[in-house]
């Protein structure tokens, strides 16, 4: 049983981490987790973020949090990503495998999985 | 929704836009029910639009006209012949007790009982949205009760370490699974 005194070991060892949040690159996912999103299945979609970037030992730049209806509800769950001065993504439709390879290619291969952007979805 | 766990995400969010700072969810199995309560302290709701809260076509959303939340939830207690009720305080009323109560009941052994589903996901993303917010998580059933309070996670990792970090979300989340595997 998972008991107190390891939440304690996790604080210890925090401390000792100098904090690397600082970075201008930072990665901000985001994604939509109004109503229509969670029917839709953004539930395991973030799930899937926050499990993959951890994987990958991301998670110093990389930040993955919510928000609510984007707006285009016919298109959740929605994912953006944002990064610094570079213009954002927005991926549509997506699933938990989507998830995992976008943190592969985008995240930490920086290249865009263009097929599941919103651009490749209308066109 | 395909899980009753996703409804109560999408009801605690209601919660946190209304500002609460601690969140109370509830889960009584008993006789084949279900009662679910998802108890906040935000700002409530006024006695006007809780009368059409019920009512799809009144939001609090601004990107659309509909809102879905509560209508779901209650369509999904009353097909299984539960019930939804709602009560609530606003923070002009009574500024000491505000917040809102939704309260569903639901009868396990009907056809269109909506199965209860991945609620240790629910939890854990509900810390990873809200880390400043606190949540207080029981599921009482009569094989046990499985609960987390985040107040007593706070009070341990004190103000450096933020319930959204990775490591505290994978011990909450095996904490859960852990109390799950030994009540069944």
């Amino acid at each position: 049983m998972k008991s107190l005194k390891e939440l304690q070991e996790i604080r210890d060892r925090m401390k000792n981490k100098v904090s690397l949040r600082e970075g201008t690159n930072e990665i901000r996912i985001v994604v939509g987790m109004a109503t229509c999103g969670i029917a839709a299945g953004a539930r395991p979609v973030l799930n899937a973020f926050v499990e993959q970037v951890n994987e990958l030992g991301l998670s110093d730049t990389v930040t993955v949090t919510q928000t609510g209806c984007i707006g285009m509800c016919r298109n959740e769950p929605i994912v953006e990503v944002f990064q610094g001065d570079k213009e954002r993504v927005t991926y549509v439709k997506m699933t938990a495998q989507k998830a995992e390879r976008v943190v592969r290619e985008h995240i930490k291969g920086g290249k865009p999985v263009v097929e599941y952007t919103i651009g490749a979805m209308e066109n | 929704m395909k899980e009753l766990s996703l409804n109560i995400l999408d009801i605690a969010q209601n919660s946190i836009k209304a500002e609460a700072s601690l969140v109370e969810i509830y889960i009584d199995e008993a006789n084949a029910w279900l009662t679910l309560i998802i108890k906040d302290n935000g700002y409530g709701m006024s006695e006007a639009f809780l009368r059409e809260v019920c009512d799809p076509f009144s939001t609090t959303r601004t990107t659309r006209k509909v809102g879905l939340g509560i209508p779901l939830l209650k369509l999904a207690a009353e097909q299984t012949g539960g019930t939804l009720s709602i009560t609530s305080v606003t923070a002009e009323a009574d500024k000491e007790h505000c917040g809102t109560t939704v309260r569903a009941t639901f009868f396990e052994g009907h056809l269109d009982f909506t199965p209860l589903g991945d609620v240790v996901s629910t939890v854990v993303m509900l810390l990873l949205g809200s880390p400043d917010v606190d949540f207080v998580f029981r599921h009482t059933t009569d094989k046990g009760v499985v609960e987390l309070d985040t107040r007593q996670m706070r009070e341990i990792l004190g103000d450096e370490v933020p319930l959204n970090d990775p490591s505290v979300l994978e011990w909450a989340k095996e904490s859960l699974m852990d109390q799950y595997n030994s009540t069944r």
